[in-house]
């Protein structure tokens, strides 16, 4: 037999129907609905007649318009209408919803795992570009548009045609202080914005192995950003003992044949891919992005670049416009770089590991005088460990904010927004023009990293000011 | 959704590359849960300044393009969000095609599904249309030879799915097409699990 990867393994095992000239029909095992991208999805249902085909494969929350103080009060009409909308659509079509207020509430791509909804092997699809973050567990997971919701709501399937695949290789040990978030925005900073177009994403190597699926989830959640159809990584123990006890987790004896099924998923040996390309984990240092997309980033050490480091007319545009409006100068050296605002969330890093390691550097500092700093934890169940553990106190005694549940800063639906020409370190996924608030400028960078900036007031090695602090 | 077969028309070029959905449409516009109606906020960051006055450097802005129905763009057009509203607001302005050297992925399906052409073009047809679109350039866009004119007749062929081609020149309703695919969903989900 051939040998097969995970991506083509998962991809046969759920295509419904074949023909040659046609894309595959392809089942979904796990639909996830957030409030922005349903309405329309529901509307259309009704329009024609129709029902939710599987309600029991679809799970719904709020989370992109929720504020994250002062709940339950919305004082945006809009936003309210749009999150009464999907708490009704939910009610009409049978569908389970973690309501706001609801203990299991929180940004979709934290509490599908949480929740053990996310398993190894399956197809997840979510109106939302982020939903490759599921990845991380071995399933094919990708974001649609809100036809495609529809489309799944009344069929349970998608036609798709096959991606390409491309592995990843990041070989080698990270560095002390290197992050999860670092691999990743070194990966989409050397190969480029659109590198994973039409591909699924095989992540591989030492460095992944030793990541947790916590960190794996922060890796996958930005393969979006490398442009790729979905990211993921092949199921391990550490898989496997992660999802072991979840509530929506096979229980008992029937746990065991799906840990075994799902070890099985692994790329055989001698499999290959489309495309493959390397990185040495050991090259990377801290990155910050400096742009207004997530490939124009660099290391902390590093500089904003010049005119003369690009060739082509288009990228020397891109570069003035993104100078302009990020309020930088070329050469301009990263530590350099004053900010303003620190929001450390998202569906990218707002997970109990990434508060940790934000905590562990802020313990006995405060915040610098001109930085206005918000904790967002990813789900109330992050929110309540945390708090157990005494983060919130730490955070709290250092000067930061310390928020409910949601997607909040990170595209500022809520009232969290950044105000314009003001500059953010943020923990989040995207760097775009007017992301987290009109003329606000964003800098992409790991929870440690957004935590010492938050204290120094400027960008600064991580690595550096733990040492300070030891002396 | 509306067939398209032809469309000749001004284009409106976009000299960027990497234009992302929260350039297209921003996220204070995605509360509505209405489908239609996004048109008069597309590229609004673009379009207006700050202080709400219009930009008038903006191509958009121009009223030599305001009757386009063609937008030409520079590669990896519509990266980032899932968001549909994205092409919601490009059809609702008025487009029908969108050309551009290459597309990312979740915005390229997204098109099919509004009766949007996406056509993929050689960087450098691309480039051609780009700096010829400033002084004003008519394309003649057929999907059903799957070709692009220009006015001086030099024609360029695109490739395009079959099945999206045909959705688009049909003007199909997806769902009621895999609605006649229920028995095999229903083998499929009838299917032992794999554990």
């Amino acid at each position: 037999m051939m040998a097969k990867n995970i991506i083509e393994k998962v991809w046969d095992a759920h295509v419904v129907y074949q023909e040659e000239g046609k894309p595959d029909l392809l089942y979904i095992d796990l639909h996830l609905i957030h409030e922005v991208t349903s309405p329309q999805a529901f509307e259309g249902l009704r329009l024609a007649g129709r029902k939710v085909r599987r309600p029991d494969l679809c799970y719904a929350t709020m989370d992109h318009n929720v504020p994250t103080k002062n709940l339950p009060t919305i004082h945006d009409p809009i936003a309210k209408k749009q999150i009464e909308t999907l708490a009704d659509n939910a009610k009409e079509f049978g569908i389970e919803l973690a309501d706001m207020g609801h203990p299991d509430q929180g940004i979709v791509h934290v509490i599908g795992p949480e929740l053990g909804l996310t398993q190894p092997g399956k197809t997840i699809v979510c109106g939302d570009s982020h939903t490759s973050t599921h990845g991380a567990f071995g399933a094919i997971a990708f974001g649609i548009g809100t036809s495609e919701v529809e489309h799944v709501l009344s069929t349970q399937t998608l036609w798709q045609s096959k991606p390409r695949t491309m592995q990843i290789h990041v070989s080698g040990d990270l560095a002390e202080g290197v992050e999860a978030k670092d691999i990743i925005l070194a990966i989409i900073a050397k190969f480029g914005i659109d590198v994973g177009t039409g591909h699924i994403v095989e992540f591989t190597g030492q460095a992944i192995r030793n990541l947790s699926m916590e960190e794996r989830m922060t890796i996958c959640n930005m393969s979006i950003e490398a442009g790729a159809k979905a990211g993921l990584i092949a199921p391990d123990e550490t898989t496997v003992e992660y999802i072991r006890g979840r509530r929506y987790a096979p229980q008992g004896e029937a746990f065991e044949r799906a840990a075994a099924y799902w070890l099985s998923l692994a790329s055989d040996e001698g499999a290959t891919y489309d495309a493959v390309l390397e990185i040495k984990a050991e090259e990377i240092e801290p990155v910050v992005t400096w742009g207004t997309n997530p490939a124009m980033g660099t290391g902390i050490s590093g500089n904003v670049p010049t005119f003369e480091d690009y060739t082509s007319d288009a990228d020397k545009k891109a570069l003035e416009q993104a100078l302009n409006y990020m309020g930088l100068e070329a050469g301009q050296p990263i530590e350099s770089i004053d900010i303003q605002h620190v929001f450390i969330g998202s569906c990218t890093n707002s997970r109990i590991s990434d508060l940790r390691a934000a905590a562990k550097v802020v313990a006995g500092h405060k915040v610098h005088d001109n930085v206005t700093a918000i904790v967002v934890p990813g789900s109330v169940s992050t929110k309540l460990q945390a708090e157990q553990e005494g983060l919130d106190k730490i955070f709290t005694s250092a000067g930061f904010e310390w928020r409910d549940a949601g997607c909040s800063m990170c595209l500022a639906m809520n009232d969290d927004v950044v105000p314009t020409g003001e500059r953010c370190a943020s923990t989040s996924n995207r760097n775009f023009e007017g992301r987290q608030g009109t003329g606000a400028r964003t800098h992409l960078v790991s929870p440690p990293m957004a935590a010492a900036a938050a204290i120094a007031g400027h960008f600064i090695d991580v690595r550096e000011f733990v040492k300070q602090e030891v002396i | 959704m509306e067939p398209i077969k032809q469309i000749t028309s001004i284009i409106a070029p976009l000299n960027n590359k990497n234009v992302d959905t929260d350039q297209i449409i921003s996220k204070e516009f995605l509360k509505r849960i209405e489908r239609t109606g996004f048109g008069k906020y597309l590229f609004y960051h673009w379009r207006y300044n700050e202080d709400g006055s219009v930009n008038e450097a903006f191509v958009l802005n121009n009223p030599q393009f305001a009757s386009a129905k063609i937008l030409v763009a520079d590669e990896n057009f519509g990266c980032g969000s899932s968001r549909e509203h994205a092409p919601w607001a490009i059809l609702d302005y008025g487009f029908r095609v969108v050309i551009a050297p290459s597309f990312a992925d979740i915005f390229y399906n997204n098109c099919f599904k509004n009766g949007i052409l996406p056509i993929k073009l050689p960087q450098d047809v691309v480039n051609d249309y780009l700096a010829r679109g400033n002084r004003g350039l008519t394309l003649a866009v057929d999907l059903v030879t799957q070709t692009v004119t220009d006015e001086e007749g030099k024609m360029v062929h695109f490739d395009i799915d079959e099945y999206y081609r045909n959705m688009l020149l049909e003007g199909l309703d997806e769902i009621g097409l895999t609605i006649q695919y229920d028995d095999a969903i229903s083998a499929y989900e009838a299917r032992p699990k794999p554990y």
